[in-house]
């Protein structure tokens, strides 16, 4: 009975549980309050990605009204596959960071928090199922400025000035997308998606259209974090709290590039002469210096979450460089890849919430010895870490092959690409030896010598539950190393959607 | 080309670059606020100029009244507005504390008290 | 139990033993070394078991997930994959009653992780042996590298972290930069990474293609140490002396010429690499490698730095003779894999005795220690004279044939390497020997040391009349090889 209905709840759920969260005072109640509205999401996140499997498509008319008159959602296989990734980090994130999150907010400000985790969770729910350029404008604004109060929520002083680069920058890419979709309504009188590309081809390559493609394309990249875009997020990321960054980690980039490839594929793609070109002729480049810089600075990076954030920077780039190749395997590479580095990022940046426990900082030395006094979460950060290289047997492995053999299929200069991919993988190598190195080998850090850290030695606020969300999250790296038919399932059928059946 | 005609997008576009100019130069935070919300209401303008028909009245259904303005601008940047108030109103609570925890709201000041 | 579920047992057991070992850690040493014993003799029971099976013709075959379109995690036991996980499983039992002398000898820290890890190593070693395709035979290779990369950093100093670091880059660069690389392509153009006897590349792929592949076959196998790739090997002499077993002997370093070995003859096939007149880039490499470690290897006073640049050259044998692409040398390379195994641990054990009980590791100090080590020291003669190829040991079996295996391929390079490589093994082995038992030396703290630790001494006589043994019962292991014969 209520399955037509599940694309409206799946926005519904935490959109009505964020003002009841407010509410709830006993510590506690409200995390599980929160927690209990991702899992009903993460719930209906699988079972519409199960029901899309095999090129369907849901939609839903609110109220009745048809489109594009009305306003319309709508859920093939790349938003059910973002639909999972978003609602399954949520919900492993906020399981997994009760007593992080205990020791990171004061009790008053804990029930707001948890509000505008579920509003986040909306926003970015609401863009993955909306079939109109406006809500996802909407959408987009919920989430980001639910995220900046996520982030700003913790005790790091330095998240602020990072939260309003974030909020400053993120805002104007915003806007760029406003006036970038602003110009397409005035050129075709819709805002539904589909409706748009389908009455775009009249106006092709009219003036207005090319500036809206450069408009939205620099908006969304803004949000995307696409290299040089990317300076609010290695801050944004390192400062906030370890469970923000985890969710906002594996979800928030992915959900405007996915905005960016369903514009630029499902609409300008088409009926724009020359747009491939000139996508391939733009992003490529700037997605191969995103993977080296944000490596290369990963590689050198002292401070642990910086690493791991510069590291999302090169991530983004692969997943850029997949989709810059204008094919469908290229495409499936890079949707493929969101998924995968949402497990391993997440799971490392989990691993960083249950270290939180007993280090007194991030410099790499300040982890020395947490393979000695947490082994177990160590093994999980270092299965994650594998994923991350690109192991074989772990996620990571599979969307690099598919990116490599997605690239050979562009002759030379796809054999270039390769070497960009395979030297940036040593040089992830490279950054996560780092880590392991100093968790396992450097001596014991010792806080009460050290100026600038303070001492949180404090195994009490150690709970069971990280680690084996943590495990958990370890295993489905490992899973869908090996089995991993769903996502590369709908990757597919995402990436032939996108480019309209062709070869 | 019509100049005149198309003043509207040089309105437009003066108020969107001096509110960016605001963003990128201006080191007070308040400041830059200020030059957010300037550019996105030049984007406001920009869209209600879309719906706007010469001649057009309010799309009244009523006698004398065949020429409409397009209503769906005005509803779109009525969302659009509160959007741009939450932001604004976010990014001064993130001011506000920002001068509790730094002691200023001046850019370099805080970059330099973060720094190693 | 059917051959199937053997080969998944297999598998199974060392990481369910590895399990149990952390868990008996908590309890006692004895407990813990107790159940290390029995994972080992299990497991070896258990890959034993498959041998008549194999050698009656049988090729028990096991698919677990389909990873990719087309390519599966699958295993399949062929002849020569029998033999690498029967040597590796019979040397885990020899290995781990060193281990147990050897770690209590030397009052290592972290004994459990070692057990542990050196559990997985195993289970991941036979992952290699027993796979049946190129995909499931890297994945396996790079678990190989990153379980031994703990062990090879086991003791945890700046020196050792620093070694173990230059063994990870080598082995994981080579095998992401070529490797795998090499692996895409035999799968974009040949359709397949089964391994199917007589190759799957034939008709596929010609030309300058095929000699450029098998370089990056050759030099991605970084555990081949084929020089210049052979960095990791030296580098890795900082480990326990049972790790180093582990790499040269039991293990990693067999993984690579194995993984060499099943390339050319499943994956390129033998007629193919014939027709394409590529091999001889092969032997050239290998040729060189083998001289120019050899007379390294002379330069050395470290002992175990000077094995391990022999075993750089002893590897090199390998892929030579593989490379000669005719059968007896096909044979000589099967037969060399485990003479060169039981020679080099036996060797190892000996250079880890005299450090357990005399805590001498340079040559020099070597002088006059066969009249205190005497069981030892005739080990250790014993494993030098099966490097050299004197009989009545076993590297005069795999020696011989591929001499006959040049022979038969009429390829003068290959003669002249070995001939010369006989006489610089020779070189830097005999005076070692001539040294421990017949060099005098009576300061006092010279004897003050005896045997080391019993279980030590028992492993390291078991290798040595293993090595002895090879020399007379080798008739089951070229009967397997034999089976390889129908790819030639």
């Amino acid at each position: 009975m209520l399955a037509p209905h599940l694309p409206m709840l799946q926005v519904v759920v935490p959109l009505l549980m964020a003002p009841f969260v407010v509410l709830l005072r006993p510590r506690g109640l409200a995390w599980a309050a929160a927690t209990m509205a991702s899992l009903m999401a993460f719930a209906i996140a699988i079972v519409l990605a199960l029901s899309v499997v095999g090129d369907a498509t849901l939609t839903y008319r609110v109220g009745g009204w048809m489109a594009p008159y009305g306003i319309e959602l709508r859920v093939d296989a790349f938003g059910a596959l973002l639909l999972l990734v978003i609602t399954g980090a949520s919900s492993m994130a906020l399981l997994g960071g009760q007593r992080s999150l205990e020791r990171a907010l004061p009790p008053t400000r804990e029930p707001y928090y948890f509000s505008a985790w579920l509003l986040a969770l909306t926003g970015f729910v609401g863009i993955a199922v909306s079939a109109d350029a406006f809500n996802i404008f909407v959408f987009m604004e919920v989430s980001s400025l639910a995220s900046y109060v996520l982030i700003a929520g913790g005790p790091d002083r330095r998240a602020l000035s990072a939260v309003f680069k974030y909020l400053i920058m993120g805002t104007v890419g915003a806007t760029f997308y406003l006036v970038g979709i602003g110009l397409v309504y005035m050129m075709t009188g819709t805002l539904n998606l589909a409706d748009m590309a389908g009455r775009i081809e009249a106006v092709a390559d009219t003036r207005p259209m090319i500036v809206a493609a450069g408009f939205i394309t620099v908006g969304l990249a803004l949000k995307a974090a696409i290299f040089p875009l990317h300076i609010w997020l290695p801050n944004a990321y390192a400062y906030a709290p370890h469970v923000t960054t985890a969710f906002l980690a594996a979800c928030a980039t992915k959900v405007a590039l996915y905005v960016l490839l369903r514009f630029d594929f499902l609409i300008l793609q088409q009926h724009l002469s020359g747009h491939a070109f000139q996508f391939a002729g733009y992003l490529m480049p700037l997605a191969v210096l995103g993977i080296l810089v944000g490596s290369g600075v990963a590689m050198f990076e002292r401070d642990l979450k910086r690493l791991l954030a510069f590291s999302s920077v090169a991530q983004i780039g692969y997943m850029l460089l997949g989709a810059s190749l204008v094919s469908v395997s290229g495409l499936h590479a890079a949707i493929l890849h969101m998924f995968n580095h949402a497990l391993a990022k997440g799971g490392l940046f989990l691993a960083v919430a249950a270290f939180a426990a007993v280090t007194s900082g991030w410099r790499l030395e300040q982890i020395g010895g947490i393979a000695r006094t947490m082994p177990w979460t160590f093994a999980a950060f270092v299965v994650c870490g594998l994923s991350l290289i690109g192991v074989p047997g772990t996620a990571g492995f599979l969307s690099k092959w598919y990116l490599v053999t997605a690239a050979l299929e562009h002759g030379a200069l796809g054999i270039a690409l390769v070497c960009v991919i395979l030297l940036s993988s040593l040089m992830a190598v490279a950054y996560v030896w780092r880590m392991v190195e100093s968790a396992c080998f450097a001596p014991d850090f010792d806080a009460e010598t050290d100026a600038d850290s303070t001492p949180n030695r404090d195994f009490a606020a150690f709970s069971h539950l990280l680690p084996t969300i943590l495990w958990i999250v370890a295993l489905a790296n490992l899973y869908f190393g090996l089995a991993n038919a769903l996502p590369l399932e709908l990757a597919k059928s995402a990436a032939r959607t996108l480019l309209g059946g062709l070869p | 080309m019509d100049i005149l005609g198309l003043y509207h997008y040089w309105v437009f576009a003066v108020l969107l670059m001096t509110g960016f100019y605001a963003i990128v130069a201006k080191p007070n935070l308040i400041k830059k606020l200020i030059g957010l919300s300037l550019f996105q209401s030049a984007v406001f303008l920009c869209y209600i100029t879309f719906g706007k028909l010469a001649g057009g009245t309010a799309p009244i259904v009523g006698k004398g009244a065949e020429l409409f303005s397009s209503p769906l601008p005005q509803v779109l940047i009525l969302t659009a507005i509160v959007v741009s108030i939450s932001t604004t109103a976010l990014g001064l609570a993130l001011v506000l504390r920002i001068k509790e925890a730094y002691g200023s709201i001046e850019e370099d000041e805080i970059q330099e008290q973060d720094a190693p | 139990m059917s051959a199937e579920a053997a080969v998944l047992a297999s598998l199974a057991l060392p990481l369910l033993g590895a399990f149990l070992i952390a868990l008996a850690g908590r309890i006692s040493a004895n407990i813990r070394e107790a159940a290390t014993m029995l994972t080992a003799t299990g497991l070896a029971l258990i890959v034993w078991s498959l041998v008549p099976l194999v050698m009656a013709g049988e090729r028990p075959q096991v698919s677990v997930a389909e990873v990719l379109p087309g390519i599966e995690l699958a295993f399949a036991v062929e002849p020569l994959g029998m033999l690498f996980a029967a040597l590796a499983s019979m040397l885990w039992i020899v290995n781990s009653l060193y281990s147990i002398g050897y770690m209590r000898g030397n009052d290592e820290a972290n004994q459990t992780r070692f057990y542990v890890l050196f559990a997985v190593s195993l289970g991941t070693t036979i992952g290699v042996a027993f796979a049946a395709n190129l995909f499931t035979l890297f994945l396996f290779y790079e678990a190989l590298t990153l379980s031994t990369y703990p062990l090879v950093a086991h003791k945890g100093d700046q020196r050792s972290v620093a070694s173990a670091r230059v063994y990870l880059v080598v082995l994981l660069s080579t095998s992401i930069v070529l490797f795998l690389p090499a692996i895409i392509w035999t799968y974009m153009a040949a359709g397949s990474g089964e391994f199917t006897l007589g190759g799957v590349l034939a008709g596929k792929l010609e030309g300058a293609g095929v000699g450029l592949l098998l370089l990056l076959f050759v030099f991605g196998i970084g555990k081949a140490a084929v020089m210049p790739v052979h960095l990791w090997l030296p580098a890795a002499m900082v480990a326990p002396t049972p790790v180093s077993a582990l790499l040269h002997a039991v293990a990693v370093v067999k993984a690579g010429v194995f993984a060499i070995t099943k390339v050319v003859i499943y994956i390129f096939g033998v007629q193919h690499l014939l027709d394409a007149f590529v091999a001889d880039l092969l032997v050239a490499a290998a040729a060189f490698t083998i001289i120019a470690a050899s007379i390294v290897a002379l330069r050395q006073e470290n002992l175990k730095r000077l094995l391990a640049y022999s075993t750089v050259a002893q590897l090199s044998y390998v892929v030579m003779a593989i490379a000669l692409l005719t059968p007896l040398a096909g044979i000589g390379a099967a037969a060399h894999i485990v003479a060169h195994a039981f020679g080099k641990i036996t060797l190892f054990f000996a250079a880890g005795a005299i450090y357990t009980a005399a805590r001498k590791t340079e040559l020099h100090e070597l002088r006059g220690i066969g009249r205190r080590m005497p069981v030892t020291m005739s080990a250790f003669t014993i494993g030098a004279l099966s490097m050299i190829g004197i009989p009545p040991t076993g590297g005069f079996i795999s020696k011989w044939y591929i001499l006959a295996g040049a022979y038969q391929a009429d390829n003068m390079l290959a003669l002249l390497t070995i001939i010369a490589s006989t006489l610089l093994n020779a070189a830097y082995l005999l005076p070692i020997i001539y040294m421990a038992w017949f060099a005098h030396d009576e300061t006092f703290e010279a004897r003050a040391h005896g045997e080391a630790p019993w279980p030590a001494v028992l492993a390291l006589t078991l290798t040595a009349a293993l090595t002895l043994g090879f020399f007379v019962f080798h008739s089951a292991v070229l009967a397997l090889a034999r089976q390889l014969l129908p790819g030639f």
